[in-house]
Order: structure tokens, then C-alpha cells, then sequence
């Protein structure tokens, strides 16, 4: 049978970057298995709006897994405890009756907190900038079928192109390191042969970015892996190494 | 009488497009360096838009409410898009495309759009390759395809179950590199609240800073609306929670016709509604039904006996189960167009043969094809979207057939706009499903990838100069001008007016108020009575929104409910224009099902002799109804038939 709720909430509240945040505590009854964990969050919005206080905060789009606009460090793990999904399709099914559950915006230097649980990620966008694509104009490019490419290669690139650009591997690092979400990126466009031509340019310029903006190194523990809601794997990073150091043997 | 030139080139239909890129104007490179271009949204067809014209040397500032560009709702679409490459073999081309589209939407297209989009898909699949799109491949190294509603051929390409994904971080990086060598600006989680007009041409945009809430003044020689759909209208549908048709809005109330606003798609699979607390519908991708069965029980006392929780579908025997799909339209069988797999879907339910704890809801079934194909065949197509489900129900798809109903998915109807994708107000441009143009009443699937990039990569980079090129000695424009004042002077009244309700009721629950009347009698089956009723029903919603609204917060800060206050008040008008648009056509076609027209065999019955027009809708202000404009489809090259799915 459907299984109903009553859950005590702890949850992150900041007016703005620089101001001081601090847990606020919130019990909401009644909630329903089926709910998803933002529908829960937009219940507990309508009861705050209805008592005439100020809403959670809290970034979402798509509400599909998909957009990348969700975050939320919950219990202690980015889009929460169950796995390969992003906090838009966790459900409440997965928590017991009774239970405290912790929510906080995701915490890295690169991310710095715009309101509440909601961040600035635009750093990712700057690291794509930087190299994140291949060279070509709207136009005048051969026909699709011209370049075969081994499926292998090809489903390989898709794996890594799956990144959702959400920053779970950067909120789950202790070092706060993009290199999962960067190396995702060189890694797609370095399987595929119309990505070869400035594979080593790339992944300098899209490196030295991510140094530039604040992420921290890589020691391997590979958190990111366990948390990505997309599971892309640290495979990834090797391979972006390997990347770099040829393009910096080559300098 | 307005009189509506669609500017529809001379001369035979597969020579229109090369015809018009013949003859138009062009701009220079050095005067393009002085020409600036707004383009609003930043999904596949807003990103591929700025980064094309960013490329040629336009000044490009690009807009978008969200964090990033790469969150844009077209990064949900699922299953594929579609292409005239005939990769197969299998007798496709660019006419069969062409066709199969007009057909799709139910003969109220214009074939001139619809044949140029044709034309132009096979460009977007190698532009997207050679951008590094890892679209899925053959063991020999070449592309894959697979099937599509309303064709007979395999013409749609695939990233797994994530192309809207891959094409949109395609467009993305190409717009990425634009930003990166200075042709582009980027102005994320910015949300356009008007259009400014200067001397009758569209010249700038008015937008909300949606962090510290500051209201701001953008000018440009051109304005290119990519903002999407108005499928929200409905609070439940498959779109992205800020999905809104604002700026539709927006640019209507400044003159430019809002057409066939009661076109709206309702898709066949989605995932069905369980509660009143839900916030959004999930779309199950159409590819599905490639290989995915769908049926109802044969008897009633069965599916009362599923309802109860008394039987499992499993438990159904072969006999017993109605593929209705199959039964009704053998030719093409489970993958019938989408509005007639939903309208097929709500018959079974209404006359008592529905599942689910609702009794809204049908069985998409895969026992079949994992019997036929293995089960790692099943879960290396559709892995991903089993997931999806499994996530969301809490059941096995592989082990129990899926669950599905229709849902709000993809508006036809949109900003009018002609040949050049230039709407009824100059230069003010509008692209992707956020315009009218290619889809008449019905979309097929994987065509709205197709469309958003064409018009982005292939059309708008031309046509936008057609305009431009006798603009070439217009200085740039002071956002100090009057016309910036006003129209930054009407937002903030508009505002003030929102937050001066102090009502006792939240944005959401208006919201929902009002979807359910659009579901109600704006929906799948629609007729007089319910329209009418519609149309009293949303000037009371209407009225309980500007008298009952309470907003929390400040204006001049992040402000969330203001956002969706913004957004609701503008989806209120759409509703209203949706209703009286179907009340308008007396017709059925495509995704617009009015009960009194059908064939007794229950299809949709058109009346081509007064309704094969485009409706345009004209604001003519805010105490009377707006003005209709037909745009007659003369239709000279394809004979106008009834839709037959069935041999």
C-alpha cells in the first residue's frame, strides 16, 4: 500500500553570498511514498508562503533528470542516498517515517551560495568556453556517413557525453576538484575523429581554466564516480591525463 | 480588413528555398560587425541561432533564465531527429519527409516551411556530427536509425535515449566558442519581460535581472525570440517548471499575431498522473513504441478487476488483451501519429476499459519484444528510459508493462511569422517551437530537434539579413530613448500592481486552478459547451489571480514567486486565446479534437472548405476580444486528404 511520512527537515538557509547561513528546522506531515523529493520541498514552500514567510531557495527545471539544474547535498551525499538519479527523481519512498533528513546547498569554493540552497555554477560554463567543443562553423562540414567510427568508440563518447553538468562530483570531492566534469568533456571529443584535430588544445586550455577558477586537484578518491548521478567514470580522468601530458610532451 | 503576406517565394516547391537564398539580400562582414541581434532562449534553436549569427560576425547577446544555456528544455527530448538522409534504403527522400510532415499536422502547414525544413534536415545531421554529437552507430561505423510515428521509413537519428541532450550540448559548445572569442554575450538567469518598439520595428527588449531583481534595457537592431512553448499553461505537462509562454505574450500585446494558439500536442506516453501535490508529467520517448505494445484489457470485469488490485496485467492472457492500436490501424500499428494514439488511449478509458489505480491508464508493453530480441537488446535501446521509470513508479518495466497516459507535451501554435520566420512586427524574428510555422496541427515525433536547429543553423542566418541589409546605416540605439522608458515604466507598474495584491493565495495554486479548466474543457476531447464554459471559467480564475495573489519577498531581490507570478499572469491570456481559438474552429485536425466533428468511425474530421487557414490572433487590448486574421493555406503542389493510418 502507499506508504505516508512524517519527516523532520534541517535545512540550510543564506540570504546571499556573504551573508552568514545557518540549519533551520521544519516538520511536514502526511507526505506521501509517491511524492518527489522537490515536490516535498515545494509543499513545505506552500506551507511557509501560506504562514507568510519566505520560501526555500532551491535550483530545478526539467524535474527529469536531465537539465542539470537540481543540486542539493542531502544526508550528506549530492542528489541524496539512492543512486544513478538526481535529486528531482529521488523519492520520499526512500526515507523512513520519522527521519531527520539534512539538505544543503552544495558547499566548494568554485560554487559560491547565491540564496539558501541555490549556487552559482557558471564556472562550468567558463571551463567549456575555454575548449569544451570542436572548431567547426554552421555549415559547409562533410556528410554525416563521410568518417566511419567504430561503435565502440562511438557508445564511449556517448557514456561520457552523458554528464549533466550538474556538479555533483565537484559538491561530493574533499578537494572540491571539476576533474570528472572536465574530463568528461575532453574525453568525449577525444574518442571521436573530428575531435582529434585539437584534442591537445583543448584539454590545456580547458586544465588551466579549472586551475584558474578555483577547483581543487584530483587525489583519487573517487567520490565523484560513486555520487554522478549519470555514473561517468574516473576512466575519464585518465584519460584526460593522458591527454594533457602528450600535449605538454608535445609543447 | 489586415491583409497577411507570408512572403512565400515564387516558383516550384523544391526550387522556393534556393530561389529566395538566390536573390536575397546579404550584409557585408564589416557591417555585420555594426549590426546587433538579441536572441532570447538559448534551447536548440536559440543556442544554434546565436552561435551561427555570432559566427557570420553579428554582435549577438543571448538570453536565457537559467543557470546555464545547456539547461534549456530541449535537453529532455528523448527519442531522436528526424532526417531525409536515406541511409537506409528505404525509400526516403526529402519530398517523403516533406509529406509525411504535412500529413502529420493534419494539412494546416504551409508547404513552402515545410518543404525547406525537409530539405534542410540532412545538413543538421552532419553539422551535428562533425560537432562531435555521438549519435548511435552501426558495427560498421555508420549511423543508426529507427522509426518514428507517422512514417514508414527509419529515419530518425539517436543519441540512446538522450538526443535532445547531445544536439542542445552541440549547439551549446558552438555557442561556447562564441562567447569565448567575444561575437556573443551571455546573459544567464536574465528573463525578458517586454519588447521595446522604435518606430514599429522591434528594437530592443526589456529584462529582470532574476538574481538582484533589477529591471534592465537591452537594445539591437533585431530581435530573434526563441523562448518556447506555452504547454505550461496546462501546470501539468512534460515542459520544465519555468517553461513559460511569456514572451509570446509579451511580443503579442506589441502587436505581432499570435496563431493557432489551440494547437497544443498531447503525447501519447507519459507517465500518469497519481497526485495532487504532483508538479510535473514524465514523458516516456515515443521510441518506445518502436518496440513497445500497447493494449487495454478485452473485458471490462479485468480491468475493474487491475483497478481493484485484484489482478496483474501479467496475469491477462494473450487473447484477453485489445491492442487497440493494432486493431484500429493495422498499417502502422503502434506507431500511429501522436494525436491519434492519445485520442485512441482516452476512448478505451472513457468507455471503462482503463488500468491503473485512476483508471487513466494504458499498458505499453515490452514481454513481446524481449521475448523476440533478448533482454539486453531491450535494455541497450530503451535502458536509460526503464530507469527513468522504475525511479519515478517504483516498478520493474522489464517485468510488468509500463503504465502510460497522454499528456500536455509540445505546442503547434505560436508567434506568427512568415516565410523568413519574421513575425507580423519588424524585425522581431521568432524561432523554433516558440513560432507557428512547420508543424500545422499535429508535430511528428522527432521533428520539433529537427525543426528548433533548422531554424537556428539553416534559415534564420539567412533570412535575418534579407532584414538587416538596408539597416546597415542605423547607428546603435540608446536604452535612454522614450520608448525604453515606457516600456521599463509599464514592467514595473506591472509588478507593483502583482505585489500590491496581498491576497492569501501562492502562485502554484492558481496555477494548478487554472490547468485543471485548460485539462477540462480545453483538452483532449474538446466541443462548444466545454470551450464556452472555458472561456467563463478562466475570467473567474483570472480575476481570483489579480485579487487573491500573495507574494512574498522584495522586487528589488531574488524573487522566485514573483518570477511565476510574472509567468501565470501571462499563461491566464494564453488560456484565454487557446479556448477561443477552438471555439473558433469548427473542425477537427490534428492535436485540436472537437467531439461534434469526427467520422463514425471516430477520426478526425476536417473542413477544408472553411477552416484551411492559419488563425491569427491580434491583440486589441486589454477590455476587448482580439481580432481574427486568417492566413488562407492554399495548398498547390499536395491534395488534401483524409488521414488514413489504417492501410
Amino acid at each position: 500500500m502507499e506508504k505516508v511520512i512524517n519527516i523532520q527537515l534541517k535545512i540550510w538557509r543564506q540570504k546571499g553570498p556573504k551573508a552568514k547561513g545557518a540549519f533551520e528546522t521544519y516538520r511536514l506531515e502526511g507526505i506521501s511514498g509517491d511524492t518527489s523529493f522537490l515536490e516535498m520541498l515545494d509543499i513545505l514552500n506552500e506551507k511557509l508562503i501560506n504562514e507568510g514567510k519566505d520560501p526555500i531557495v532551491f535550483d530545478h527545471d526539467c524535474r527529469e533528470g536531465i537539465c542539470g539544474m537540481c543540486s542539493l547535498y542531502i544526508n550528506g551525499h549530492p542528489h541524496g542516498p539512492d543512486e544513478d538519479i538526481t535529486t528531482c527523481q529521488l523519492h520520499m519512498r526512500k526515507f523512513k517515517d520519522g527521519e531527520t533528513i539534512v539538505v544543503e546547498p552544495w558547499r566548494s569554493a568554485g560554487f559560491p551560495v547565491i540564496r539558501d540552497l541555490m549556487v552559482d555554477r557558471s564556472a562550468f560554463d567558463k571551463i567549456i568556453q575555454a575548449g569544451g567543443y570542436i572548431s567547426v562553423n554552421t555549415g559547409g562540414v562533410p556528410d554525416a556517413n563521410a568518417i566511419p567510427i567504430p561503435k565502440q568508440k562511438a557508445d564511449e563518447a556517448m557514456d561520457a557525453a552523458s554528464c549533466i553538468g550538474c556538479g555533483a562530483c565537484v559538491a561530493a570531492c574533499k578537494n572540491g576538484s571539476a576533474m570528472l566534469f572536465v574530463s568528461a568533456k575532453v574525453s568525449q571529443l577525444a574518442l571521436l575523429p573530428q575531435g582529434r584535430a585539437e584534442a591537445a588544445r583543448r584539454a590545456k586550455a580547458m586544465v588551466a581554466k579549472m586551475d584558474e577558477l578555483g577547483f581543487g586537484n584530483c587525489t583519487n578518491t573517487m567520490a565523484c564516480e560513486q555520487e554522478c548521478p549519470k555514473s561517468v567514470s574516473i576512466s575519464n580522468i585518465a584519460r584526460m591525463n593522458r591527454e594533457f601530458i602528450a600535449a605538454k610532451f608535445s609543447d | 480588413m489586415t491583409k497577411i503576406d507570408s512572403k512565400i517565394p515564387e516558383g516550384p516547391l523544391a526550387e522556393k528555398w534556393t530561389n529566395y537564398k538566390d536573390h536575397q539580400k546579404l550584409v557585408n562582414p564589416a557591417n555585420k560587425r555594426r549590426l546587433d541581434i538579441i536572441v532570447v532562449g538559448t534551447g536548440l534553436a536559440g543556442a544554434s541561432a546565436a552561435a551561427s549569427l555570432g559566427e557570420l560576425g553579428f554582435n549577438v547577446l543571448n538570453f536565457c533564465i537559467q543557470d546555464s544555456p545547456r539547461r534549456a528544455h530541449s535537453i529532455a527530448a528523448q527519442g531522436g531527429i528526424n532526417a531525409a538522409k536515406n541511409y537506409q534504403n528505404d525509400g526516403d527522400s526529402v519530398y517523403r519527409l516533406f509529406y509525411d510532415t504535412i500529413k502529420g499536422g493534419d494539412y494546416r502547414a504551409r508547404e513552402a516551411n515545410v518543404y525547406r525544413l525537409a530539405e534542410v534536415s540532412n545538413s543538421i545531421i552532419d553539422q551535428c556530427v562533425a560537432q562531435g554529437v555521438p549519435f548511435a552507430r552501426e558495427y560498421g561505423g555508420l549511423l543508426d536509425n529507427r522509426s518514428f510515428g507517422g512514417a514508414q521509413v527509419s529515419r530518425t537519428f539517436y543519441a540512446k535515449g538522450q538526443t535532445g541532450q547531445q544536439l542542445l550540448l552541440g549547439a551549446y559548445s558552438a555557442l561556447s566558442r562564441q562567447v569565448k572569442k567575444g561575437s556573443v554575450k551571455l546573459y544567464t538567469r536574465y528573463e525578458m519581460l517586454d519588447l521595446v518598439l522604435i518606430e514599429g520595428r522591434a528594437r530592443g527588449i526589456i529584462a529582470r535581472n532574476l538574481v538582484t531583481g533589477k529591471i534592465e534595457r537591452f537594445a539591437a537592431h533585431a530581435v530573434v525570440i526563441a523562448t518556447g512553448g506555452y504547454g505550461n499553461t496546462f501546470f501539468l505537462s512534460t515542459n520544465a517548471m519555468a517553461s513559460n509562454g511569456s514572451v509570446a505574450v509579451q511580443c503579442y500585446k506589441r502587436g505581432a499575431y499570435f496563431a493557432n494558439p489551440c494547437f497544443a500536442q498531447i503525447h501519447p506516453t507519459c507517465i500518469p498522473v497519481h497526485g495532487e501535490f504532483q508538479s510535473k508529467l514524465t514523458l516516456m520517448s515515443e521510441s518506445l513504441r518502436n518496440d513497445g505494445r500497447i493494449w487495454v484489457p478485452k473485458k471490462k470485469e479485468d480491468a475493474e478487476a487491475i483497478r481493484a488490485g485484484k489482478l496483474k496485467p501479467t496475469q491477462i492472457q494473450e487473447e484477453d488483451r485489445d491492442y487497440y492500436l493494432e486493431r484500429r490501424y493495422p498499417a502502422f500499428g503502434n506507431l500511429v501519429p501522436r494525436d491519434v494514439a492519445s485520442r485512441a488511449a482516452k476512448e478505451r478509458c472513457d468507455a471503462g476499459f482503463g488500468i491503473g489505480s485512476t483508471g487513466l491508464a494504458v499498458y505499453l508493453d515490452f514481454s513481446e519484444a524481449i521475448n523476440r530480441l533478448g533482454l539486453k537488446t531491450v535494455e541497450a535501446r530503451y535502458g536509460n528510459l526503464f530507469q527513468m521509470y522504475e525511479k519515478i513508479v517504483d516498478e520493474n518495466p522489464y517485468k510488468t508493462p509500463m503504465m502510460i497516459y497522454p499528456a500536455i507535451h509540445y505546442t503547434m501554435g505560436g508567434i506568427w511569422v512568415d516565410y523568413e520566420l519574421m513575425t507580423s512586427i519588424p524585425g522581431l524574428f521568432a524561432i523554433g517551437e516558440a513560432n507557428f510555422s512547420d508543424h500545422g496541427a499535429n508535430r511528428l515525433g522527432a521533428s520539433a530537434l529537427m525543426q528548433g536547429l533548422a531554424d537556428g543553423y539553416f534559415v534564420i542566418p539567412y533570412t535575418i539579413q534579407n532584414y538587416l541589409a538596408d539597416q546597415i546605416r542605423v547607428p546603435r540605439f540608446s536604452t535612454d530613448l522614450p520608448e525604453f522608458q515606457e516600456a521599463e515604466n509599464a514592467v514595473n507598474d506591472k509588478i507593483a500592481r502583482l505585489m500590491a495584491i496581498g491576497g492569501t493565495r501562492s502562485v502554484d495554486s492558481i496555477h494548478k486552478e487554472l490547468g485543471h479548466v485548460m485539462w477540462e474543457y480545453v483538452g483532449m476531447g474538446r466541443t462548444k459547451e466545454s470551450l464556452e464554459k472555458a472561456l467563463v471559467r478562466l475570467k473567474e480564475v483570472k480575476k481570483e489571480f489579480w485579487t487573491n495573489l500573495r507574494i512574498p519577498g522584495e522586487v528589488t531581490d531574488l524573487n522566485v514567486e514573483l518570477e511565476k507570478a510574472l509567468r501565470v499572469a501571462d499563461f491566464l491570456e494564453i488560456g484565454y486565446l487557446m479556448a477561443l481559438d477552438g471555439l473558433n474552429r469548427n473542425e477537427s485536425c490534428g492535436g485540436h479534437f472537437r467531439e461534434e466533428y469526427q467520422t463514425p468511425e471516430g477520426e478526425a474530421l476536417r473542413d477544408d472548405e472553411h477552416y484551411a487557414y492559419a488563425s491569427c490572433w491580434k491583440w486589441t487590448g486589454e477590455d476587448s476580444e482580439p481580432e481574427l486574421i486568417k492566413e488562407p493555406l492554399e495548398y498547390e503542389f499536395v491534395v488534401r486528404q483524409q488521414r488514413n493510418y489504417k492501410v
